[in-house]
């Protein structure tokens, strides 16, 4: 391919993902946005493979093959409720690639020539955020998937630990500007990955989510930067884009928990207040069986389901499903009331719904359904703790203080189905459970689903 | 035109297009996004190719491939996984249609 046709092609693809991206953030277009931009994927890697001059074609393809059969494989196999910590696997090696494109690259400048010194700086710039994000998503992976505690992780020292490595870093970025060497270039990224390690380990498990997607925007810049470095202008555009609606999206994020960045990243370093309780409370509540409950659902006129993480991981939403269209036929006006971060993630709970055939409409934001709690007869709490509690107003040192919460506690009655007294992924005890108005349903939410479906039924 | 001020300004226009782009998202496509935009940066993998094709020892030819093959597994499993969410979304968007389904 000629330069002019490959710079056109490239054009072409950079295109495509400003549509995707575009297309991604409306519902209606956002399958056909996704498609647009695998098409730019697609293009783009044609494009490169026909550069002329280029070796190992074979080898390359074979290389290609395997990461794209383990990827489409990943990306099959996972089930929806362990998709964030594949966002952030994905991340991860993206990030990886970055860094060793830029390591590779740094033993083909000279420094000798003129003009070197930005390209050199990009350089490094990349090996460093790329291992960070590399690093960082492989904590976030095992914090999500619950390899490693999910609660904030400090020790003593460790601003300045992270300070000391930041310091260091910089200064053998320097250092490679001046002496560029692949060596050093392993040292830096060697560094880069203590830093990934030490932004996400005093991270809370229900801020994980911001962290991947400002990691996602560091991958994207860390590309952009790399792009910069190889003269490629798609890469340059499309890590840009990412880096950028990367950054807007993690702040968009952080605003719907009601967190800002920096508390999320830091704020457990401001003292153990902020690091919750896993202690199983013995306080007395009221729980009843699936027969009482049924009753409570079967005679309500307007029952708000809040279903949580909880939920998907018992599978217990399809049975749901069925409650809520027992209890529609009945004359009762039932809907989803979904907290921006239930699930792990934003929206991640709207996925988990759609999978089970929740009908859109059933589905209300928060924003529009919240007021509504004050004339509920029965909201039903199924695997969800913290969206509902209501700690994060009243209580400042806890974790989720300022988050936006759901006021189920103004409904007339409430009904947790829970597995067992422990806390939720915030690891603080949720108040509502005591409440005179609340009543708790013990056992495992599936075959607790079935029992409450079971009895409605019988009504 | 100096070359440098040419990659800043397609720099510079690209955070532009990429906050205008998705301000006006809403909540619900948080995640599809999020994953979108994580399979969009794979194109490093377009970087890692060009690498590995001018690959002049051994090691580096390594290097480049382990980097295509992490490229490969971020774009298409990033392209796949998005198309899966998003495929739940779509297909019974209207309570009408799913209610039949549950007539059935």
């Amino acid at each position: 391919m000629s330069p002019v046709l490959s710079q056109l092609a490239y054009l072409l693809a950079a295109v495509c993902f400003i549509v995707a991206l575009k297309g991604l953030s409306q519902p209606r277009t956002a399958r056909r946005g996704n498609l647009i931009g695998a098409a730019g994927a697609v293009i783009a890697v044609l494009t490169v493979m026909l550069t002329p001059g280029l070796n190992h074609r074979g080898l390359i393809l074979i290389a290609i093959a395997v990461g794209l059969l383990a990827g489409v494989i990943g990306a099959y196999r996972v089930q929806m409720t362990q998709m964030p910590q594949l966002v952030a696997l994905f991340n991860g090696v993206g990030g990886g690639a970055a860094a060793l494109v830029a390591l590779i690259e740094l033993s083909k400048i000279d420094p000798a020539e003129p003009g070197t010194v930005v390209p050199l700086v990009a350089t490094a710039f990349t090996i460093v955020v790329g291992s960070v994000s590399l690093a960082g998503s492989m904590v976030t992976f095992m914090k999500l998937q619950e390899l490693m505690t999910t609660r904030p992780v400090t020790f003593v020292g460790y601003p300045v630990a992270y300070v000391g490595v930041l310091v260091i870093a910089v200064a053998v970025a320097a250092t490679v500007v001046v002496i560029p060497s692949m060596a050093l270039g392993a040292v830096l990224a060697v560094l880069g990955l203590a830093l990934g390690v030490l932004l996400v380990l005093p991270v809370g498990g229900a801020d994980v989510p911001i962290v991947i997607s400002l990691l996602n925007a560091f991958t994207g810049l860390s590309v952009a930067a790399g792009g910069y470095v190889l003269e490629n202008t798609l890469l340059v555009v499309a890590g840009t884009l990412v880096g950028a609606s990367g950054t807007l999206l993690t702040k968009l994020m952080a605003a719907a928990m009601g967190r800002s960045l920096l508390s999320t990243l830091f704020g457990a370093l401001r003292g153990g207040s902020t690091l919750g309780g896993t202690a199983i409370s013995t306080r007395p509540v009221k729980s009843a069986s699936p027969e009482d409950v049924a009753i409570l659902l079967g005679y309500a006129d307007r029952v708000i389901i809040v279903p949580g993480y909880g939920l998907a991981v018992a599978q217990a939403q399809h049975t749901l499903r069925q409650l809520v269209d027992v209890l529609l036929e009945r004359g009762t006006k039932v809907d989803y009331a979904i907290h921006p971060v239930a699930g792990r993630m934003p929206g991640h709970m709207n996925v988990l719904l759609a999978e089970a055939q929740v009908p859109y409409g059933q589905l209300k934001e928060m924003t529009e359904i919240d007021p509504e709690f004050k004339q509920t007869d029965v909201v039903l709490v199924v695997g969800a703790n913290d969206v509902v509690n209501p700690a994060a107003e009243t209580i400042p040192g806890a974790p989720i203080y300022g988050m936006p919460i759901l006021h189920a506690n103004h409904a007339r009655q409430v009904v947790f189905m829970k597995r067992s007294m422990r806390p939720g992924f915030a690891g603080i005890e949720n108040e509502l459970l005591y409440e005179p108005g609340t009543t708790l349903l013990f056992g495992d939410a599936k075959d607790t689903m079935a029992k409450l479906l079971a009895a409605v039924k019988a009504l | 035109m100096n070359e440098s001020i040419v990659w800043l300004t397609i720099f510079v226009l690209s955070v532009f297009v990429g906050v205008e782009v998705i301000s006006k998202v809403s909540t619900i496509l948080h995640t599809p996004l999020m994953s979108g935009s994580n399979a969009i940066h794979g194109v490093i993998l377009v970087g890692a190719i060009l690498v590995t094709g001018t690959a002049d020892s051994t090691g580096v030819l390594i290097l480049g491939l382990i980097a295509v093959v992490l490229a490969a597994i971020n774009m298409a499993g990033g392209f796949v996984v998005t198309d899966r969410m998003l495929h739940m979304f779509s297909g019974r968007r209207t309570p009408i249609e799913s209610g039949r389904k549950n007539d059935a």
